[in-house]
C-alpha cells in the first residue's frame, strides 16, 4: 500500500469519528440549554472547549451565544473541525484513496458529503437541529458499518481504525479534561444538583448513559463516571477500550508486516499507562496532568505512525 | 438532412434498433423521465463527475447521459474493426520510424517540416527503443457517420485517450436499470476492458521487470479533471493510483513509496502529459512527475504507456496525411476515411479556407476538448471575422475541414425522443500480443438541438453504445 493511501485513510476515518463527536457534542449542549433554566451561554462555552475549537471562535465572534456557537461547530469554513468541513476533508481524501475503498464504503462516504453539504447549506434552525444532527449521526455509522461489513481485514483497514481510535481517544481525553474538576473527589462532597448536570452532561456527550448505568446502578459517583469514561473495557469510548484498539491494530500491522516500529513502543506504553485499574491512583497523581499527559502522547503516537509508515515522504 | 441511425431514411426503425424502438414504443413516458432522473443519482452517488477546467477548481459536474442507447449491428462492427486495427498498426509503426530512421521523410511521403517544426515532435525519444516495440498501449479512435456505410475517422487519440471509465459505467448503469432490454438483445460485453487493460500493460513489462509485472496508474491528482477515470481505472486493475511525490528513483528503477518502503514499478499507466512527465528532461517547474523517470525509461527500467512522444501522431497537421501513412507501412488501402483536410499552411489551401470560412470547421492543429475552433455554419458573422484575424496571423496553427453531416441518434427529452449528433470513439488496446478491440466504445452526443460540438467541456452528453451479435 502508498504510505499517502495509508495517510489518506487515515484522515478520512479521523474526520469522520470527529464529525460524529461535534454533533454529538452539539446535541449534548443543546439539550443542556433547553434542561436548564437561565442562561446557559456558559455552558456553550465549555462544549466549544471540548470540542477543541474555541480559540477560533474567540478570533472570529465577540461572545459566545449559543447560536453561533451551533454555527461555528456544524458549518464554518474557517473552522477546521466543524462537521461541515471533517464531512469534506472525509470526503476528498477518500477520493484520494478511492481505489483502497470498497465501492460500498466510498459510496457511503460520497452519500454523507452529498446529504450533509445539503443540509448545512444554510443555517440550521432550532426547529431543524435535532433532525439535522440525526443525519449525521446515522450518515457516519453508514460509512462506518459499510466499512465494518465490506472491507477485507487488512493493512487499510487496520490504518483506517487506527485514524478512528485515536480521534476517538483525543475526543474522549479533552472531555474529561475540560471538566475534569468536576470529577474530582472534592466535587463529590459538594453533591449539589449542578454536579449532577455536569456528570450526566459527559456521559452524555460520550453517549455514554445507558451504558454507565448499565454497569454502575442509578447512582452517579464522580469517581464511577471517571472510572467507565477512562479505564473500562466495556465502554467504546473510554481511554482504556481505545488504546486497546490501537495497540490491537498497530499488533495485526506488525504481523501482516513481519516487522515492529518504535510506534508500537508508544502504543504499549499508552496501554500500560490505562492498565492501571484503580482510578485513585489517577486521582492522587492528579487527573489534569494525567489527562495532559495522555493527550500528549496520543499525539506522540500519532506522529510516530505517520513517520513508521511513510505517510508523507 | 442527417443520417439517423435508429430511423434511417424511412419510416421504421433500422434492423439493429427493431427491439428497441418496440420497447420504447410499449414504454410509459413518465417512467422513462423516472429512469432518466435515477440513472443521474446514480451517477452522483458513485462519483462519476469531472472538473471543468477554468472553473472553480472544487466544482464537480456530471457528463449527462441519456438512456437511450446507441446500437451497431455486428456486421457494421466487424468492418470498422478491421480499419481501426490498420490504422493503429501504422500508427505505431508511424512513431517507431519517426524517432528512428524517419524512413517515410526519405521517401518524400511526409515533408520533414512536419516533424521537425512540429512541438509535438520529442526528440528526446530518437534512437529510443520502447519496450515491446509498443508506443501506443492504449488509442481512441474517434469515428463519425454520415450515412449507412460511411464512416470517417475525425481524430486519433494517441496521446491519453479518456473517457474509457464512462464506456464502463454507461453500461452498468443500463445493466441496472433496463435488465430486460439486455435479455431481448444479444449486447457484446465491454466489462472484460480493465482486465484486457492489465494483462495487456503487464505484456509490455521492460527488460529490467522480475517476475509478475508490477502496473500503477499515475495521476495529476483530485483535481484534475479525468480523476474520477483514473482511480477507476486503478481501482477495476487493481493496482495503485499514484502521484508524483509517491515515486523516486532508487538503483535506475522507479519506484513508489508504500507503507513498507520503496517498491518498483514496471509498468506505469500514466496520465500525466509529456511535457509534466520528468522536470529534469522535460518542464523543470512541473510539480506532476518524477525527476529523472525518463532516464530510466531510456534504460530499460520502466514501461511509460503511452510512450512519451506520441502526439506527433496524433497532431491534427499530421492527421491530414494518415492515408499516405497508412498506405505507407501496411502496403494496403487504408479501410477508414479520413475527413478531407485543408492545411492552412499551405497558400492555396488557406486562400481556399479564406473564402469559405462560413461552411468550414477550422480547428487549432494541437487543439483538443472542442476548445479554439470555428464551425463555420453555426457562427455568427463576427465570429466569422474575429476567427479570420487570428487564422490570418497564425496560418500554420490551423486545418479546415468541411462541416460533415455527422449521423443523429434519438435521445430522450421531456418532449419525448428528439434527434442529436454523435460521434464514437472506440478504445483500443495495443501490446506485443496484439491489439485488442473494446466491442462499442464511448458514444458522445451533442444535447442541444442541432448542435454539432459533442465534447463534454461543451454541453455534450454520453450514451451506451451496443455492438450486438449478429
Amino acid at each position: 500500500m502508498l504510505g499517502r493511501t495509508a495517510n489518506g485513510l487515515f484522515w478520512m476515518y479521523r474526520s469522520l469519528e470527529r464529525a460524529e463527536n461535534t454533533s454529538r457534542l452539539i446535541e449534548t449542549g443543546q439539550r443542556l440549554a433547553l434542561t436548564r433554566m437561565g442562561s446557559s451561554d456558559d455552558e456553550w462555552r465549555s462544549v466549544l472547549q471540548s470540542a477543541g475549537v474555541c480559540e477560533g471562535y474567540d478570533a472570529a465572534h465577540d461572545a459566545v451565544t449559543k447560536e453561533d456557537a451551533i454555527d461555528w461547530m456544524l458549518r464554518a469554513p474557517a473552522n477546521a473541525s466543524s462537521v461541515k468541513t471533517s464531512f469534506e476533508a472525509a470526503r476528498a481524501n477518500a477520493r484520494t484513496v478511492r481505489t483502497a475503498l470498497t465501492e460500498d464504503a466510498w459510496e457511503a462516504v460520497n452519500g454523507a458529503y452529498m446529504e450533509i453539504t445539503g443540509l448545512l447549506k444554510r443555517k440550521v434552525t432550532e426547529r431543524d437541529l435535532p433532525k439535522v444532527l440525526g443525519v449525521i449521526r446515522r450518515r457516519a455509522a453508514l460509512v462506518r458499518g459499510m466499512t465494518h461489513g465490506t472491507m477485507l481485514r487488512d493493512d487499510i483497514y487496520d490504518f483506517a481504525r487506527l485514524g478512528t481510535f485515536l480521534e476517538r481517544a483525543d475526543n474522549t481525553a479533552r472531555i474529561l479534561d475540560v471538566k475534569y474538576y468536576v470529577l474530582l473527589p472534592s466535587a463529590y462532597s459538594v453533591g449539589s444538583s449542578i454536579d449532577n448536570v455536569q456528570w450526566e452532561t459527559i456521559l452524555q456527550s460520550l453517549s455514554a448513559r445507558g451504558g454507565y448505568r448499565a454497569a454502575y446502578g442509578n447512582s452517579v459517583s464522580p469517581r464511577d463516571v471517571a472510572h467507565f469514561l477512562m479505564l473500562d473495557r466495556r465502554m467504546p469510548r473510554s481511554l482504556a477500550f481505545c488504546v486497546s484498539k490501537l495497540r490491537d491494530n498497530l499488533e495485526y500491522l506488525a504481523d501482516d508486516y513481519g516487522s515492529r516500529r518504535p510506534s508500537h513502543d508508544l502504543a504499549e506504553e499508552l496501554h500500560r499507562s490505562c492498565a492501571v485499574q484503580d482510578i485513585d491512583v489517577i486521582f492522587n497523581d492528579g487527573l489534569h496532568e494525567y489527562l495532559r499527559g495522555f493527550i500528549g502522547k496520543l499525539g506522540g503516537l500519532g506522529r510516530q505512525i505517520e513517520m513508521d509508515y511513510r505517510f508523507i515522504e | 438532412m442527417y443520417f439517423d441511425e435508429m430511423m434511417g431514411e424511412g419510416d421504421a426503425p433500422r434492423g439493429p434498433y427493431q427491439d428497441l424502438a418496440n420497447w420504447i414504443e410499449a414504454a410509459d413516458a413518465a417512467d422513462l423521465r423516472v429512469k432518466q432522473r435515477e440513472a443521474e443519482e446514480l451517477f452522483r452517488l458513485t462519483g462519476i463527475t469531472f472538473n471543468v477546467y477554468g472553473r472553480d477548481e472544487a466544482e464537480e459536474r456530471l457528463i449527462p447521459f441519456d438512456i437511450l442507447p446507441r446500437i451497431i449491428s455486428g456486421n457494421e462492427w466487424r468492418k470498422l474493426t478491421r480499419g481501426i486495427e490498420q490504422r493503429v498498426r501504422a500508427i505505431n509503426m508511424f512513431l517507431h520510424d519517426i524517432y528512428h530512421r524517419q524512413e517515410i521523410i526519405k521517401a518524400g511521403r511526409l515533408p520533414a517540416e512536419m516533424i521537425t517544426q512540429n512541438e509535438a515532435f520529442l526528440p528526446q525519444m530518437c534512437g529510443v527503443n520502447v519496450p515491446g516495440g509498443v508506443y501506443t498501449h492504449i488509442v481512441g479512435i474517434d469515428l463519425v457517420r454520415t450515412g449507412p456505410d460511411q464512416f470517417y475517422v475525425l481524430e486519433d487519440n494517441a496521446r491519453t485517450p479518456s473517457g474509457v471509465s464512462y464506456m464502463l459505467e454507461n453500461r452498468e448503469t443500463m445493466l441496472h436499470m433496463f435488465p430486460e432490454l439486455f435479455s431481448q438483445n444479444r449486447v457484446q460485453p465491454v466489462e472484460t476492458y480493465p482486465t484486457d487493460l492489465r494483462r495487456s500493460l503487464g505484456a509490455c513489462a521492460p527488460s529490467k521487470a522480475q517476475g509478475a509485472p508490477t502496473v500503477a496508474v499515475l495521476t495529476p491528482g483530485i483535481y484534475n479533471s479525468a480523476y474520477f477515470e483514473h482511480a477507476f481505472l486503478a481501482d477495476q486493475m487493481g493496482v495503485e493510483l499514484v502521484e508524483g511525490h509517491d515515486l523516486r528513483i532508487i538503483d535506475g528503477r522507479v519506484a513508489m513509496r508504500t507503507t513498507q518502503g520503496y517498491q518498483p514499478i514496471d509498468v506505469l499507466y500514466r496520465r500525466v502529459d509529456d511535457e509534466y512527465l520528468d522536470p529534469l528532461n522535460f518542464n523543470p517547474d512541473s510539480q506532476l512527475g518524477v525527476p529523472g523517470i525518463f532516464d530510466v525509461y531510456r534504460s530499460g527500467g520502466i514501461t511509460i504507456a503511452n510512450a512519451p512522444g506520441t502526439g506527433i501522431a496524433d497532431d491534427k497537421a499530421i492527421y491530414s496525411y494518415m492515408p499516405e501513412i497508412v498506405e505507407f507501412y501496411t502496403g494496403e488501402r487504408p479501410l477508414l476515411e479520413n475527413v478531407p483536410t485543408w492545411r492552412c499552411s499551405d497558400p492555396d489551401s488557406l486562400a481556399h479556407v479564406l473564402d469559405n470560412l462560413a461552411d468550414l470547421v477550422v480547428k487549432e492543429v494541437h487543439g483538443s476538448g472542442g476548445y479554439g475552433m470555428l464551425i463555420g455554419p453555426t457562427s455568427s458573422k463576427k465570429e466569422i471575422a474575429t476567427f479570420r484575424k487570428k487564422l490570418e496571423a497564425r496560418p500554420n496553427n490551423y486545418i479546415a475541414q468541411p462541416t460533415l453531416s455527422l449521423s443523429t441518434v434519438p435521445i430522450f427529452t421531456k418532449k419525448g425522443l428528439a434527434p442529436r449528433h454523435v460521434d464514437l470513439r472506440p478504445f483500443c488496446l495495443v501490446s506485443p500480443e496484439g491489439i485488442k478491440i473494446t466491442p462499442g466504445g464511448l458514444t458522445r452526443v451533442a444535447l442541444k438541438k442541432g448542435s454539432l460540438v459533442v465534447n463534454s467541456s461543451q454541453g455534450g452528453g454520453t450514451k451506451d453504445t451496443w455492438v450486438l451479435e449478429d
